[in-house]
């Protein structure tokens, strides 16, 4: 029975292989954005696990010298005593103006590189002795090839992040000219037991434990949440298609379902039938979903990458590997959305009166009591949107704040959209206007749900636009300031940086020393910047807020300047006592902005580093003030002088470009993903305009009666879908506003710990209205058409046929 | 004896390549520039207790028979390897010599083990002739000069230490005899095709030491005996692995014997039989047999865990047992080593080595 009663149903299909299409595509788009935010963030956090894995895994403990380097006998003494520790070599290969970053590795005495060494990849004994091998991922191999340099030989691994060279602890050294010098420890913490403590048998070295994965996770955390929430809300337009393409359905099915149930069919089986098609429907459109999915992904990933690598210094591959957990999510979410798409149909199916009648009629009679109804859920949500930030903080508090707020503003729009159809019903004189008003009322209930789907993604659109304008206006001022000095020039070690001190000394403005110190800034691990007293920094600091005399405090060593991200991370306030590790303290005097840094950082004097940090301050880096004109001249000199390295000397400009097209990308798969969901919008308001076109000629056929032209009609059907593109911008545009507000001082705030002052782009929105407009006018211009072609006698058949 | 290093060169080499040691040029040197033991040697000590770095493989190999304060038999044992990639030795991390330590502990019950890898030139592990000391990371077998009299052989007072994640070991052992050569005056043929390592063995120590068991601490008392042996070549292509012996008899006399298992069924043999007074004399193939008596399921293979031992001409012709049957040494080259109990024509105590008993393949000591 079951089988006759599903076969009944679909053959509805058969007869309008248009909406067959509208509800796959639907289904299948949708599932194919979600899909590929997931392949993306799959691959990223793969590539971040096989980093990690690649070298030790896992958490470990690493020891470091303060002064750089150790000698190798101070790694010996701890295997003496048993600890389970490995040394590693760390450097940078340099070929022509390419640097590849080398770590040199003992396999014998690291047990997680010993399977790697032993077998899997076989490289076996050649590594281990003169020439030796080098391991790199396949990129990395032909960028190696590509210098024809003198080097051992070159073995691909797909196991390393791209850039890396990994060799033996021997050839490292011999590459990079070591001797007997290490430039860190490794140490299993799975220590045994009642080994002399580390503090004991090394106390010259810095100890640090560390999580690899942890660390990237925790900085890239937030911004594949952000990928997330793209996905979900491209994922919620296109299922808004699908409730559409699944209601219309059941419209148009009613009277097949009435008699099936009349010629005795139960209401399970109805019901199964409806569940199994939901189904099918999910598993096509699942498949084709992923498939897509795998395809936009592809595309997006390398800008992904890229937005990785410059902000947070992540390596992700560039290449997508199929991978279950995606295109499993994919499938998962495609069934999910059609069975919610499906719920209400069935839940309609299975109370169907058996005795009423079996016409169809106007969609989903609009009600003023269900206009109400969605307004005070609107309200609701936009009260719980206001409420959030005070109940909770956290990324996901701030993705919370914005999906009450967009889910609010949807399901608000109808309602809002029907008053200000009354209003200007009162308004307008004249029959034609008068019906053109309440057949646009009439018709909104069909519509709702493609409008809805367009104001999400318009208030999507003018949400993250205004934020990613307002940040980078934001942005560029700040590098002007930021970056005053017009060379930045990079020591090889600490003799070379005393001797262009002075060479510059004699010929620069002013030398500004950008020393450094790695320290725990209020409990987190950061840097610290010495500064001398200089009227760049007075002048051009970008402070947010500072003590009026905040940098002479700084110059006498008595006060200490964070970055924006520390001073809201501990809730700081001016004055109160910074800790800098090793139990220093110094008062608050200023806070600075430090967009793309996602580590804690403080400015103290320079005096003061060098009093606090001694050894541990990293001398090699200055700014260089001097005469615009002269610098080209300065960058000549120092090259010809000093034997520095390849991006010794860098000037300003290079800097801004290079700082510019980071931030350019890291917001490239914004754009991408913002112009797919306004696409999959547009094809909503397609989507239902075909499918009311069709179902619309009883309240045409009347007008059409009374004197009113096809032409006439059509022209009216355009103007319609205009006015409603316009009413949605509108409705949009405050939605996006707050969507903007919430991104810069919420969800960036919490994301990355900078607040951006927001700006207004009036013309970026005209540039919207104009498109939405235009997607509005090419959805309806195919049913349109439709009309100007349609025969008398269809309109005539209307009157006949008894309805 | 053969002992697991031949089993690390095998590996090695099939690494690199086909590189098999089977052709020589020239006088004891084989054809990838590694020397080859050659007859009559003439050993220098103390030069000769350090490394040979032109030789691919070399071992310091320590197994102890002991009796805890309540009679309960243990066994330890501990061994440095070294191996060498390349036939020469070299500063710093450029050596080409890696090392590889195995310990172990045998109760009735529990078999413990461990190893531990370093590569030579870094300090971490290696050999020192005068005063003897071997180590890697914190395991070592050291001379103790304070017990050695004046002109004694420097193996003579040893310290030896271990530990693994669940057990340790630290033991005196002092011998009451001299060292002992085997095969030739310490050139010990290996096939019938010629394959031979130089081979010598200090087997007359009194030990004296202490367990550390999860259970807490045991004092043991017993004896032990040391291996030396160096040399450049694998197995023979045809032969599967060994069964190896150390005994030592009540009567005060010891035995050492291994038998090479053959891929036609045949079997090559070799024996040591060695007074108290420690005069060795040398049987070659054919003198001594070894036949499986039981089997026991050890890490998915079948191992012989009792054996028949007969030397005709000494009239010896004894059961060799294992004390814990699963005495497997689960290392990267992973075999069975574990103390025996000796009864028959003599009794006694000993060690059994046993390798290339592969998962699911038949027993190939079947007479």
């Amino acid at each position: 029975m079951i089988g006759t009663a599903l076969a009944t149903l679909v053959s509805h299909w058969r007869r309008k292989p248009g909406q067959l299409a509208t509800l796959v595509i639907g289904l299948s788009l949708a599932t194919a954005l979600w899909t590929s935010v997931q392949a993306i963030n799959a691959e990223a956090r793969a590539s971040y696990d096989q980093a990690s894995a690649a070298l030790g895994g896992g958490s470990v403990i690493s020891l470091t010298a303060p002064e750089g380097r150790i000698h190798r006998s101070v790694w010996a003494q701890l295997r003496w005593d048993g600890w389970d520790a490995s040394p590693r070599i760390e450097g940078e290969l340099e070929l022509a103006d390419t640097v590849f970053a080398l770590i040199g590795v003992e396999p014998l005495s690291a047990s997680t590189l010993q399977g790697m060494v032993g077998g899997g990849e076989g490289v076996g004994p050649a590594f281990l002795t003169a020439p030796g091998v080098l391991l790199a991922a396949p990129e990395t191999v032909e960028a190696l090839a590509a210098h024809q340099a003198d080097l051992p030989p070159v073995q691909a691994s797909a196991q390393l992040p791209r850039g890396q060279v990994l060799t033996d602890i021997a050839t490292a050294a011999r590459l990079l000219d070591r001797g007997d010098q290490i430039d860190q420890i490794v140490i299993n913490p799975d220590a045994r037991e009642g080994l002399t403590p580390l503090a004991v048998l090394a106390p010259q070295l810095d100890r640090a434990e560390t999580t690899d994965t942890g660390e990237v996770s925790r900085l890239t955390g937030s911004f594949h949440l952000n990928l997330t929430a793209f996905g979900f809300l491209s994922f919620a337009v296109g299922l808004f298609i699908v409730y559409a393409a699944v209601g219309l359905a059941f419209e148009q099915r009613r009277s097949t379902l009435r008699t099936l149930r009349a010629l005795g069919t139960p209401v399970r089986v109805i019901v199964a039938s409806l569940l199994i098609e939901a189904l099918a429907f999910a598993l096509v459109a699942g498949a084709v979903g992923v498939l897509l999915g795998y395809g936009v992904a592809s595309a997006l990933l390398p800008d992904v990458a890229a937005t990785l690598r410059g902000l947070y210094g992540a390596s992700v591959s560039g290449e997508l590997s199929i991978r279950p957990d995606w295109w499993l999510s994919g499938f998962a979410i495609a069934i999910l959305g059609a069975l919610g798409a499906t719920a209400q149909s069935v839940r309609r199916a299975a109370t169907l009166p058996l005795l009423a009648s079996g016409q169809m009629r106007a969609w989903a009679l609009a009600s003023t009591r269900r206009y109400l109804l969605q307004a005070g859920m609107a309200l609701a949500l936009f009260a719980l949107a206001a409420l959030i930030p005070q109940l909770a903080s956290g990324v996901l508090a701030g993705f919370a704040l914005l999906a009450s707020l967009l889910l609010g503003a949807a399901i608000g729009l109808p309602a809002l959209l029907a008053g200000v159809l009354n209003l200007a019903t009162r308004l307008v004189r004249g029959a034609v206007a008068e019906w053109f008003l309440a057949d646009t009322r009439q018709q909104l209930p069909g519509l709702s749900m493609a409008l809805m789907a367009l104001m999400l993604a318009l208030a999507a659109n003018i949400g993250v636009g205004t934020m990613v304008s307002s940040f980078r206006l934001t942005f560029e001022g700040w590098l002007d300031q930021r970056l005053a000095a017009e060379l930045y020039v990079t020591t090889r070690d600490d003799a070379q940086s005393d001797a262009v001190r002075d060479f510059l000394e004699a010929r620069a403005d002013a030398v500004l020393p950008i020393w450094s110190a790695d320290s725990d800034i209020v409990g987190q691990p950061g840097e610290v910047f010495g500064v001398v007293d200089h009227a760049t920094y007075r002048e051009n600091w970008p402070l947010i807020t500072a003590a009026p005399d905040a940098w002479d405090q700084i110059a006498a060593g008595e006060g200490v300047l964070v970055n924006e991200q520390s001073w809201r991370r501990a809730g700081l306030a001016l004055g109160d006592p910074v800790s800098l590790g090793e139990g220093a303290t110094l008062p608050l005097v200023g806070v600075y902005s430090d967009y793309g840094n996602p580590n804690a950082q403080a400015i103290i004097g320079l005096d003061r580093l060098i009093g606090q940090y001694a050894g541990a301050v990293s001398r090699l880096r200055y700014g260089v003030r001097v005469d615009p004109g002269e610098a080209q001249a300065l960058t000549e000199a120092l090259r010809a002088q000093f034997d520095l390295p390849a991006d010794g000397v860098i000037d300003q400009a290079s800097v801004k470009a290079f700082s510019l097209s980071v931030f350019e990308r890291t917001f490239a798969v914004t754009g991408a993903l913002n112009v797919l969901t306004l696409s999959v919008a547009a094809f909503a308001m397609f989507a239902s305009l075909t499918t009311l076109a069709s179902m619309r000629l009883p309240q045409l056929a009347p007008v059409w009666a009374l004197g009113l032209t096809s032409a006439h009609l059509a022209r009216l059907e355009l103007l319609r879908a205009g006015v409603l593109a316009v009413l949605t911008w509108l409705a949009a545009l405050p939605v996006g506003l707050v969507l903007a507000w919430a991104l810069l001082a919420v969800v960036n705030v919490e994301a990355f710990g900078w607040r951006l002052p927001l700006h207004l782009f009036p013309m970026d929105w005209l540039r919207l209205a104009a498109l939405a407009i235009l997607a509005a006018l090419i959805a309806a211009l195919l049913p349109a058409r439709a009309l100007v072609r349609k025969p008398p006698r269809e309109f005539l058949q209307i009157f006949a046929q008894e309805r | 004896m053969v002992r697991v290093g031949l089993l690390l060169v095998c590996l090695w080499s099939l690494c690199v390549g086909p590189a098999h040691t089977q052709g020589f040029a020239g006088l004891g040197t084989s054809a990838d520039g590694f020397a080859a033991p050659t007859p009559d040697p003439v050993f220098v000590f103390p030069a000769d207790h350090g490394p040979h770095p032109t030789f691919r493989i070399e071992w310091w190999y320590l197994t102890a028979v002991l009796e805890g304060e309540d009679g309960t038999p243990y066994g330890v044992q501990w061994t440095l390897f070294r191996n060498a990639l390349e036939p020469h030795d070299g500063e710093g991390w450029q050596t080409p010599q890696l090392w590889m330590g195995h310990a172990g502990l045998t109760t009735p019950e529990t078999h413990y083990a461990d190893e531990r890898l370093a590569r030579g030139g870094v300090g971490v592990a290696g050999v020192e002739a005068a005063p003897f000391a071997a180590f890697i990371d914190e395991w070592s077998l050291e001379s103790a000069p304070e017990r050695l009299s004046e002109g004694e052989d420097a193996l003579s007072a040893l310290n030896v230490r271990a530990r693994g994640d669940a057990f340790a070991y630290a033991l005196e052992l002092n011998a009451t005899g001299p060292l002992v050569f085997h095969g030739a005056d310490g050139f010990s043929v290996k096939s019938a095709e010629g394959q031979a390592s130089y081979y010598y063995s200090q087997p007359f120590y009194e030990v004296e030491g202490v367990l550390e068991l999860p259970s807490g601490p045991v004092t043991v008392s017993g004896q032990a005996w040391l291996d030396r042996e160096y040399s450049s070549q694998p197995l023979s292509e045809n032969q599967l692995g060994w069964d190896w012996v150390s005994l030592h008899l009540d009567s005060g006399a010891k035995l050492m014997g291994f038998q090479l298992r053959q891929t036609d069924g045949e079997v090559y043999t070799s024996a040591s039989w060695i007074t108290e007074q420690g005069e060795l004399t040398a049987f070659e193939d054919g003198a001594l047999t070894m036949t499986a008596l039981e089997t026991a399921r050890v890490a998915g293979r079948a191992v012989p865990v009792r054996w028949r031992v007969q030397l005709p001409v000494r009239d010896l012709d004894v059961e060799v047992e294992a004390i814990n049957a699963q005495s497997w040494m689960d290392t990267r080259f992973a075999y069975w080593e574990g103390p025996v109990r000796i009864r028959g024509s003599h009794g006694g105590r000993g060690y059994l080595e046993m390798t290339g008993y592969e998962p699911g393949a038949s027993s190939e000591t079947a007479p």
